[in-house]
């Protein structure tokens, strides 16, 4: 990682489990108990169907679903959506990589990055770069 | 209830500052509020609704409900970001119909220059009430990254280039020539445009919108109170609202809220895209004008590159004159929030009150659309459609 630094903002009531998993390595996704679907960002009340969720582990893997590389800042660094295996899509940072060479449908998988103060942040860098 | 014919726009007015250091936000809110009741031949005293979105200073409607000395029956500070004052034109409507206004004040305005904001490139932490916050803003989301993925994704399922997003500025650039009050008048190309540095990749720096200072206002009336006045006659004819986010982690960034608020507004009007000869499309980034052409069904989805690129959207020149004012692009986005422009200018095209030369002839059916928030995250979408009675 390049030194952007990382800013804090403060977790939720409902999200200490998340950042508790983040801290180990692990990144964790609510699935809804009623229609079984995951979704992101996560939420104790299912935004397909209304049912409550409960946390699972993902696999940590994922494709890019679009990117941009933020040149006008005074440390460019590379956002991303990435659609994880689970099926579900969030934002993200891609790192540890030539910026020029990110793409759409690239593999991806997840590391963790630290915060000061604060718990890592899953962000995600390419498969082969693995 | 239909909105068609419920209102008419009857007085409509764009500050002409740019770059206001020495005057307050609540001064540019009251400068507009007058320019558009001068324009329309009314008063303070007439109006008995106020409409507002959070860039108003205070509460609210409150202060500025006060700093004018308002004596309003209805008010509404439905806040959709750059989207707010196309849905206030709407919902102004709505109060009229519902008999709990006849004059209806919006106003906007904002210092974003003077104040030195980096409106587009800085991330903003938002209230941490906010609950996409915690999972978003460590990323460094902002304006311009949120928008360059709709376009990354949109080149990759598409083939849209970047020389098709640059004729959106140059068509902007070209109507922009005719207006003394523009921020940026020189008229460019399509290498200019690409040749601009990258702020956030694939979108240059004119891909982006101005930031200024400034504001504007409407007048929305009764229409038995529009025919009284000695103004030509601006009828909203129909309206459409939508808020698209990312659905639950089912992203889809090749669409906004238009393909939704759009069709809605035309089923009211009773018209189709078709029939609309001016169109001001809101325009905070070249993306932004033709993701929304195609979402309001100007072209087929993934052709929108085709459809803006060798002048298309020049007035004059090709088959939908957009911006005439030079848009948000070239001329002004007061507060970092397009939409009040885009109905001003369209109501000077429908009153063959724009530039001559870029006046489209006979303009009697006009859209405006507006977007506010991100297309990247999640935005408010509003569509309006205007009629010369």
């Amino acid at each position: 990682m390049a030194g952007r630094s990382i800013p804090f903002s403060p977790a939720s009531p409902d999200s200490a489990p998340f950042w508790q998993a983040a801290g180990e390595g692990r990144l964790l996704l609510r699935r809804c108990d009623a229609c079984k679907r995951v979704h992101w960002y996560p939420r104790p009340i299912c935004p397909h169907c209304g049912g409550a969720t409960a946390w699972q582990e993902a696999s940590g893997r994922g494709t890019i679903y679009s990117h941009s590389v933020m040149r006008r800042a005074p440390e460019p660094y590379a956002i991303a959506y990435v659609r994880l295996e689970e099926g579900t899509t969030m934002m993200t940072n891609i790192v540890d990589c030539e910026f020029d060479a990110i793409h759409v449908g690239q593999p991806v998988r997840v590391i963790f990055v630290p915060r000061d103060g604060a718990p890592p942040m899953p962000m995600f860098t390419p498969e082969a770069a693995a | 209830m239909s909105l068609r014919g419920a209102a008419c726009i009857v007085g409509a007015y764009e500050h002409p500052t740019r770059k206001a250091p020495d005057t307050s936000l609540a001064q540019l809110h009251a400068e507009v509020a007058l320019g558009a009741l001068s324009d329309a031949g009314l008063t303070l005293r007439d109006v008995d609704g106020y409409f507002c979105a959070g860039d108003a200073p205070g509460l609210g409607p409150l202060s500025m409900v006060d700093y004018l000395n308002l004596r309003v029956r209805h008010v509404d500070s439905t806040d959709v970001g750059g989207s707010s004052y196309l849905l206030h034109v709407a919902h102004a409507a709505q109060a009229i119909a519902a008999g709990k206004c006849d004059i209806a004040l919006i106003t906007l305005a904002g210092r974003p220059r003077s104040e030195g904001v980096a409106t587009g490139t800085t991330a903003r932490a938002g209230n941490p009430a906010q609950p996409d916050v915690q999972w978003e803003y460590p990323y460094g989301p902002t304006i311009a990254n949120m928008y360059a993925m709709c376009a990354t994704r949109h080149m990759h399922e598409f083939g849209t280039t970047s020389e098709q997003l640059a004729w959106i500025k140059v068509a902007a650039s070209h109507h922009a020539q005719h207006n003394p009050h523009a921020m940026l008048r020189e008229v460019v190309t399509v290498e200019d445009v690409v040749n601009s540095p990258l702020v956030a990749a694939p979108l240059h720096r004119l891909d982006c919108c101005v930031i200024s200072d400034g504001g504007g206002a409407l007048v929305v009336a009764r229409p038995e109170i529009a025919r009284s006045l000695q103004r030509p006659v601006v009828m909203l004819r129909g309206a459409g609202e939508a808020v698209k986010g990312q659905m639950g982690g089912d992203v889809d960034l090749t669409f906004t809220g238009a393909r939704w608020s759009g069709p809605r507004a035309f089923a009211e009007a009773g018209v189709t895209p078709a029939d609309i000869r001016y169109a001001s499309i809101y325009d905070s980034f070249t993306i932004t004008v033709l993701m929304h052409l195609e979402d309001l069904g100007f072209c087929e989805k993934g052709q929108g590159g085709r459809f803006v690129a060798d002048g298309n959207l020049i007035s004059g020149v090709g088959r939908l004159p957009f911006n005439t004012d030079g848009g948000g692009l070239c001329n002004n986005h007061p507060s970092n929030r397009g939409g009040m422009t885009k109905v001003i200018e369209a109501v000077r095209q429908l009153r063959g009150e724009a530039h001559p030369a870029v006046q489209v002839k006979d303009c009697a059916l006009a859209l405006a659309h507006g977007t506010g928030g991100s297309l990247g995250t999640r935005h408010g979408s509003a569509t309006l459609i205007l009629e010369r009675m």
